[in-house]
C-alpha cells in the first residue's frame, strides 16, 4: 500500500499563491513567489523610515532662518546698522523661537508629555541637545528683543546696553547652533542618505537659514548693500551645492535623484540656488527684483527641507544599497 | 546582576512562530495586521511597534546540501526567529531625549512606556530596523527582554514557548560560548557557511540577543557592518561649528562694508 499523496506540493503551493494575489496580497512590492537570499531579505526594508510629519520640516526651516537672523542682529550691532533693521531682525528670532516649539510639539506621539525633553541632558543625542538649545535661544531671543526695546523707548543707562550686548552676542550664539543642529540630528542616524551627507548637511541648513533671514529682511525693505552681498553668497553657495550633487551621484543618494522626492530636492536646489541666483543678477536694480530672489531662495529653502527628511523614508527602504555601503566599508565613521 | 542574551539558532528552528505568539500574548501587543503577503510563509514581513518577535522563511534556489525541503522542485528552506538585538552600544538608547530608554540590570534595552514622548528619533537611529512608534498610542514600543518575567526569574515568554529549544536563555557567556561551539559543530556536520552573528568588532559592541545563521547576514536582513550612529556625531558637529565660524564671518564682512 502507498503511502498518501503529500499536500504540501508544489501545485498546492502555487494554488495558494494564487489566491493571495487574487485578494490583494501585500508582497513589498515584488512579483512573487520570490527567491530569497539574492543580497536582501526578499528586498524588504531592513530599516525604518522616519515618522515625522510636515511640522518637522517647518521646524527646521523657521528655525533656520530665526537663529541665523539672531546671528545677523548682532553682527549688524556690532557695525553699527541701521536701529530698525537690528530691531526687526531681533524680533523675527524672537517669533520663530516662540513658534518653533509649538511645532515640535505638535509632532510629538504623545504631545502632553513635551516637557520630557527637559528630564536629561544629554551630549550624545542631538535631540536632547536640540531641545535644550531651543530653550538657551528662545531666553536669549526675549532678552536681546526686551532690552533692545528698552533702549529704543529712552532706558539708556549702562546695564540696559550691557544686557543688550549680552542678549544679543548669546542669542547669535544659540542662533548659530539652532540652525545648524538640525543637520546633526538627521545626519548622525542610521538613515544612509542622511549619515552619508552628515558633514554636508550642517553647512548646507546655515546657508539656507542665512540667505532666508537676509531675504525677508529685505522683503521688509532693508535693501541695503549688506542683504545684496548675503544673497548673492549664499545663493552662490547654493548653486554650487546643487551642481556638485548633479555632478556626484552615488547610490546612497538616489532618493534625492529618482521618485517625487527627487522631484522636490531638484525643484528646491534650483530655486534656492540658480533661479535666485540668476534674478539677482539681472535683476538687481529694481527693489521688485531683489523681492522676487528673496521669494524664490525661500521658498526653495523649505522645500529642501521637506526633501531632505522625506527623502529619509525611500532610503530606509533600500536594504541592497545600505549593505553595499557597508561591505564597502563607507559607512565606518 | 548577570548579563542575559538569546542565542537564537536557525538550524533548529521549525518556523512554528510559537514564539511571535507566546510574545504577543504575554506582553500584550496588538495586532499588527493580517496581510498574506506571499513571500513563503513570512506574514510578518519585519519586526515593529507591534511584532517583537518575526519568523522569516528563507527561500533558496538549492538542490543539495544541507537543509533542502524535499518536494517537487527542492529548495533549500531557512526558518530564523528575529528579535531586537539588545546592542552593547545601542542606537536607540543613546538617541532617545528623554531618557525613557534604558539599560536594565541584565543587559538589555528596555523603553519605558510612561517617559517615552513619541519624538520617533529612537526610530531612525536604530541600524537593525526594530523599534518603531504606534501610530494609535503615539510611544516606540519594542522588546523587552521580558523584563517582567526575568525580574521574578522567569525565561522570557518566547524562549518558554519554543517547542525546539531553538531560542535558547541564559547567562551572555555562556551562550556565547554555546554559539561559537554550535557553529564548529555545524561546519564538521557539512554546514560549510554556517556562522555567528554578533558584530562585536563594529562600534555596535557586539549584542545580547545573537544569531546562529547560514549563510550571509543580508539574506536574513541583518546589516553586514552595523554601526551606532553616535560614531557619526564628531564629523557633523565638527561641520556645524565651522560652518557657523564661517557663516559669522561672512555676516560681518557684509556689514563692514555697508
Amino acid at each position: 500500500m502507498a503511502s498518501p499523496k503529500p499536500k504540501a506540493t508544489e501545485e498546492r503551493l502555487a494554488e495558494i499563491r494564487r489566491v493571495a494575489a487574487e485578494n490583494a496580497a501585500t508582497n513589498g512590492g515584488t512579483n512573487h513567489p520570490q527567491i530569497a537570499g539574492q543580497g536582501s531579505y526578499y528586498n524588504l526594508p531592513a530599516l525604518k523610515p522616519p515618522v515625522w510629519t510636515w511640522e518637522v520640516p517647518l521646524y527646521f526651516f523657521i528655525g533656520g532662518i530665526s537663529g541665523v537672523s539672531s546671528c545677523i542682529a548682532f553682527a549688524a550691532q556690532l557695525f553699527r546698522a541701521d536701529p530698525s533693521l537690528i530691531r526687526l531682525a531681533l524680533w523675527i528670532g524672537l517669533i520663530g523661537a516662540a513658534v518653533c516649539p509649538m511645532l515640535l510639539i505638535a509632532d510629538l506621539g504623545r504631545p502632553s508629555r513635551f516637557l520630557n525633553m527637559l528630564r536629561t541632558f544629554k551630549p550624545k543625542s542631538p535631540m536632547s541637545m536640540g531641545s535644550w538649545i531651543l530653550v538657551a535661544f528662545s531666553g536669549c531671543a526675549f532678552l536681546g528683543v526686551l532690552t533692545n526695546e528698552l533702549v529704543l523707548r529712552g532706558f539708556s543707562f549702562p546695564i540696559v546696553f550691557a544686557m543688550r550686548w549680552l542678549g544679543e552676542a548669546s542669542g547669535a550664539l544659540t542662533g548659530l547652533l539652532l540652525a545648524s543642529y538640525t543637520g546633526v540630528l538627521i545626519g548622525a542616524t542610521a538613515i544612509p542618505v542622511w549619515s552619508q551627507n552628515r558633514k554636508f548637511l550642517p553647512a548646507h541648513f546655515l546657508t539656507s537659514g542665512l540667505g532666508g533671514a537676509s531675504g525677508i529682511l529685505e522683503l521688509a525693505g532693508f535693501l541695503i548693500p549688506a542683504t545684496q552681498i548675503l544673497g548673492f553668497v549664499t545663493s552662490g553657495l547654493e548653486t554650487i551645492f546643487e551642481i556638485l550633487f548633479n555632478v556626484r551621484k552615488p547610490a546612497v543618494d538616489a532618493p534625492l535623484h529618482h521618485g517625487r522626492y527627487g522631484i522636490l530636492f531638484r525643484t528646491a536646489g534650483l530655486l534656492e540656488g540658480p533661479a535666485s541666483l540668476l534674478v539677482r543678477v539681472f535683476w538687481r536694480s529694481a527693489p521688485a527684483g531683489r523681492h522676487t530672489a528673496a521669494v524664490c531662495f525661500l521658498l526653495g529653502a523649505l522645500l529642501s527641507r521637506c526633501a531632505w527628511i522625506w527623502a529619509g523614508r525611500t532610503s530606509a527602504k533600500m536594504p541592497e544599497t545600505q549593505f553595499a555601503l557597508q561591505r564597502s566599508g563607507k559607512t565606518k565613521p | 546582576m548577570t548579563k542575559t542574551a538569546f542565542l537564537t539558532d536557525s538550524t533548529i528552528c521549525i518556523g512554528c512562530k510559537a514564539c511571535e505568539v507566546a510574545c504577543k500574548e504575554w506582553n500584550e501587543v496588538p495586532a499588527d495586521g493580517m496581510d498574506w503577503s506571499g513571500l513563503s510563509y513570512d506574514n510578518t514581513k519585519s519586526l515593529g511597534a507591534s511584532t517583537w518577535r518575526h519568523v522569516l522563511f528563507l527561500e533558496q534556489p538549492q538542490a543539495a546540501g544541507p537543509q533542502i525541503a524535499d518536494t517537487q522542485d527542492p529548495f533549500r528552506w531557512i526558518f530564523l526567529s528575529d528579535v531586537c538585538k539588545h546592542c552593547a552600544n545601542s542606537g536607540c538608547l543613546e538617541a532617545c531625549p528623554t531618557g525613557s530608554i534604558v539599560r536594565t540590570e541584565f543587559g538589555s534595552v528596555f523603553v519605558q512606556p510612561d517617559i517615552c514622548n513619541g519624538c520617533g528619533y529612537c526610530v531612525v537611529s536604530c541600524p537593525f530596523g526594530v523599534i518603531d512608534r504606534r501610530p494609535e498610542d503615539g510611544r516606540a514600543f519594542k522588546c523587552t527582554f521580558c523584563y517582567d518575567r526575568q525580574k521574578v526569574g522567569l525565561m522570557p515568554a518566547c524562549a518558554t514557548a519554543c517547542p525546539t529549544q531553538s531560542i535558547q536563555f541564559g547567562p551572555l557567556d555562556e551562550l556565547r560560548e554555546r554559539a561559537k561551539t554550535r557553529v564548529m559543530e555545524l561546519q564538521e556536520r557539512g554546514y560549510a557557511d554556517a556562522r555567528v552573528y554578533d558584530p562585536q568588532e563594529t562600534s555596535v559592541g557586539g549584542i545580547h540577543a545573537f544569531f546562529v545563521i547560514l549563510g550571509e547576514p543580508e539574506n536574513y536582513n541583518l546589516p553586514p557592518a552595523p554601526e551606532v550612529p553616535t560614531v557619526y556625531l564628531k564629523s557633523a558637529w565638527t561641520s556645524a561649528f565651522v560652518s557657523a565660524a564661517v557663516l559669522f564671518t561672512v555676516v560681518c564682512a557684509a556689514f563692514a562694508v555697508r
